[in-house]
């Protein structure tokens, strides 16, 4: 395995270390990915420009990946203007270049992340999607349905489970009739990787990136993590694993710890520089956080605001007759 | 979650003080959460019924992703209650099939928006099947869960379906407001021999109603298609269901107290069949009418009752053109401020009432 010694892994380290702060820091808002950072952190350092991915609704690490600064992801948790979705997508909708969200349904994000698959290959762009999914999610019904055409006419689409042992409440024995995630694309090949380890996720998404772009067709990933909070917020997520659970995995297979330890012992780091990306890091997300908080929604006008690109009615309905609604364009349209 | 307005609150002080006016039963009965109530409902149904079973996400070890099952799991073990995985067009498949076979399951959606992944089953198999088999297979099952807009969780996540299913022949709809209503409802929704969706709100079931005696017995069941007067009043007939009823009561208050106004509110409880005379009967007393609904305007239960007031002659008892207040037409927004001008407020339904009682429609944009 190649020592993370490029420039793009540097960025990748900091990134970890800025998904690690920001899932750990004082913003409400949905679900977050907290320690599920490797997989997305390693995945991306190794995605080219041309690349595309797709994801459900723990999205933000993703998102701010994918370009967005954590001014835009955060406000968009807040609910705010500066939000990337304006606040009117919200926690579960961020979208960025070459990134399709941020789904609320669970599973839906994979048949769309065929049809993305579907279009670099129309294109003959060379690009390959990634279509992210849970281990719950991998239960439905559609996925099999896209197993099958993404086999069928060979698209570059990688599946990749992020199979973290639960399902909201429901552990993977208990929702899947087997827990080999990565068997389950039956004809489509699938590889095992540990997701807390960032340089695993790495290497495996650049294996899976020659294997699609050499016309073989789909690849399937399955990625073994863990989430150390409850489902989303509602959820304390202590009624069905036992704290000892989630305390052993923070000791043994934490993804920052063990990244710092590699790249320590590498002596590619020394013990203070990461003290000062931490900092920096830190007080990066505290500042965004702020603004987050302070920033105004958008004004009521936009309620009916690119609900069509073409819009064609006279007028948005409101609430009643007397109340009608003017549909204004706000996106650039090109 | 947490309940955001204080509507909730005030629909039930309302109705609170209207009743320990008028009955000193009420006055005793312990206010019961909606979700409580749902819940005695299906546990004295599952206890009465050895073919009653619920299946769903979260619905056994978890309790219920909203609690709605709690303590069922425990009492009737696996075979009854059952956890599946994100697999709506599955379960919902097998709660049919099953339903076919003679058994009578209770098939709860986490929320409504996920039934769409297993709307298919809902109309081409629970919905039809009765009629394609010239009454050969009955389909006895109950589709349930929260519907509409919840707080904070944008467009995916909040919509009503009452207008999507209640388009279909073959599907019973109801729409619980209170604690009685949603026992009432339930209970005859999993005794009806025919497919039901019962159409829940989120927002609701933390919120206590005071549940008479004779609700709280395990005998108590409502009639489905039948419409509760929740408010009575001679000026203007208030059409709604489900959490529209707060919004319409907290405006009922207002237009009482500065306008003079007394509002009679309707609670259809079902939303198909549609008790339509109940409506026509108080039309023919108030002789104005507007609707009251979060769903979208378009072919939506306010045009629908609309157009049935058109073709009756509860047309020529109308002093005014009808109103709908709806739910915007737009998706959700997540933004607080947006969202909560995506959806009806009390300020809407005066405005509306206010509007056709002035008979001041002309003034208004055509729509
Ligand atoms: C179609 C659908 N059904 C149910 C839900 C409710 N829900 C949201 S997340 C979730 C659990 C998903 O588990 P998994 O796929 O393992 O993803 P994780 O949350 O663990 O990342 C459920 C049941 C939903 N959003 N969409
Ligand atoms: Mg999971």
């Amino acid at each position: 395995m190649a020592t993370p010694s490029s420039t793009r892994s540097t960025v990748g380290t900091g990134s970890l270390f800025a998904l690690g702060s920001a899932s750990g820091g004082a913003i409400a808002g949905g679900m977050c990915s907290a320690r599920q950072e490797a997989v997305a952190v390693g995945m991306q350092t190794a995605m080219r420009n041309i690349d595309s991915v797709i994801t459900a609704y723990r999205c933000h690490g993703w998102t701010y990946l994918m370009g967005v600064n954590m001014l835009g992801v955060l406000a968009e948790l807040t609910g705010r203007g500066s939000g990337c979705s304006r606040g009117k997508g919200g926690s579960m909708h961020l979208y960025a270049r070459n990134f399709y969200g941020g789904n609320g349904i669970v599973g839906a994000q994979v048949p769309l992340g065929v049809g993305v698959a579907f279009a670099h290959k129309y294109r003959g762009d060379g690009g390959v999607c990634f279509a992210l999914y849970g281990d719950g999610a991998a239960n439905q019904g559609q996925l099999f349905e896209v197993y099958n055409m993404a086999k069928l006419w060979d698209l570059p689409c990688v599946f990749v489970c992020e199979n973290n042992g639960y399902g909201m409440g429901t552990s993977v024995d208990r929702s899947s009739a087997s827990t080999d995630y990565y068997s389950r694309g039956d004809y489509v090949p699938g590889l095992w990787v540990d997701g807390m380890d960032a340089l695993a996720t790495r290497e495996a998404t650049r294996f899976a990136i020659d294997y699609c772009t050499s016309g073989k067709g789909p690849l399937l990933m399955e990625m073994e993590t863990y989430r150390y909070s409850g489902h989303s917020m509602s959820d304390p997520g202590t009624s069905y694993r036992t704290r000892e659970e989630v305390q052993e995995v923070r000791q043994t297979r934490d993804p920052i710890t063990s990244f710092k330890e590699k790249i320590i012992n590498q002596e590619l780091v020394t013990p203070d520089q990461l003290k000062e990306i931490d900092a920096r890091i830190r007080k990066e997300v505290d500042e965004a956080t702020k603004l987050s908080k302070t920033d105004p929604e958008i004004g009521v006008e936009e309620l009916s605001a690119d609900i069509y690109c073409n819009n064609l009615e006279d007028s948005i309905r409101g609430t009643h007759p007397g109340a009608p609604l003017k549909h204004i364009q706000v996106a650039v349209r090109n | 979650m947490a309940l955001k307005s204080s509507p909730v609150l005030f629909g039930w002080l309302t109705r609170l003080s209207r009743r320990n006016f008028s009955t000193s039963k009420a006055l005793a009965a312990k206010p019961v959460a909606v979700r409580d109530a749902l819940n005695q409902a299906i546990d004295e149904e599952m206890e009465k019924d050895e073919k009653v079973f619920i299946m769903g996400e979260e619905v056994a070890l978890y309790d219920g992703a909203y609690k709605v099952t709690r303590g069922l799991w425990k009492k009737y073990g696996d075979k009854r209650v059952i956890d599946t995985p994100i697999t709506e067009a599955g379960f919902a498949g097998i709660a049919v099939g099953a339903a076919f076979a003679g058994l009578k399951p209770i098939c709860e959606f986490m929320t409504f928006n996920f039934s769409m992944q297993a709307i298919d089953h809902v109309i081409n198999s629970a919905a039809k099947t009765f009629y394609m088999s010239a009454g050969k297979v009955p389909v006895p099952v109950v589709f349930r869960g929260p519907n509409g807009a919840a707080a904070g969780v944008a467009a995916q996540h909040s919509q009503c379906f009452a207008a999507w299913y209640s388009h279909c022949p073959g599907l019973k709809v109801l729409m619980p407001y209170s604690s009685e209503d949603a026992k009432g409802l339930m209970k005859a929704a999993i005794r009806d021999p025919d497919p039901v969706v019962v159409l829940e709100n989120e927002m609701l079931y933390g919120v206590p109603f005071p549940m008479s005696d004779e609700a709280l017995s395990p005998d108590f069941v409502l009639p489905i298609g039948k419409a509760k007067i929740e408010r009575p009043g001679d000026h203007i007939t208030v059409v709604c269901a489900g959490k529209a009823i707060d919004t319409a009561l907290e405006a009922a208050t207002t237009l009482a107290g500065n306008h003079g106004i007394e509002c009679e509110i309707i609670n259809l409880r079902s939303i198909r069949p549609l008790d339509f005379q109940a409506i026509a009967r108080s039309i023919s007393k108030t002789h104005h009418l507007i609707t009251v609904e979060q769903g979208w305007p378009q072919s939506g239960i306010g045009a629908e009752i609309c157009a049935r007031v058109m073709e009756s002659s509860a047309f020529f008892e109308l002093d005014a053109p009808a109103w709908r207040v709806t739910g915007a037409d737009v998706p959700m927004p997540y933004a607080t401020t947006l969202e909560a001008h995506a959806l009806p407020r009390a300020q809407d339904v005066v405005a509306a009432a206010t509007a056709v009682l002035g008979n001041k429609i002309s003034a208004a944009s055509s729509q």
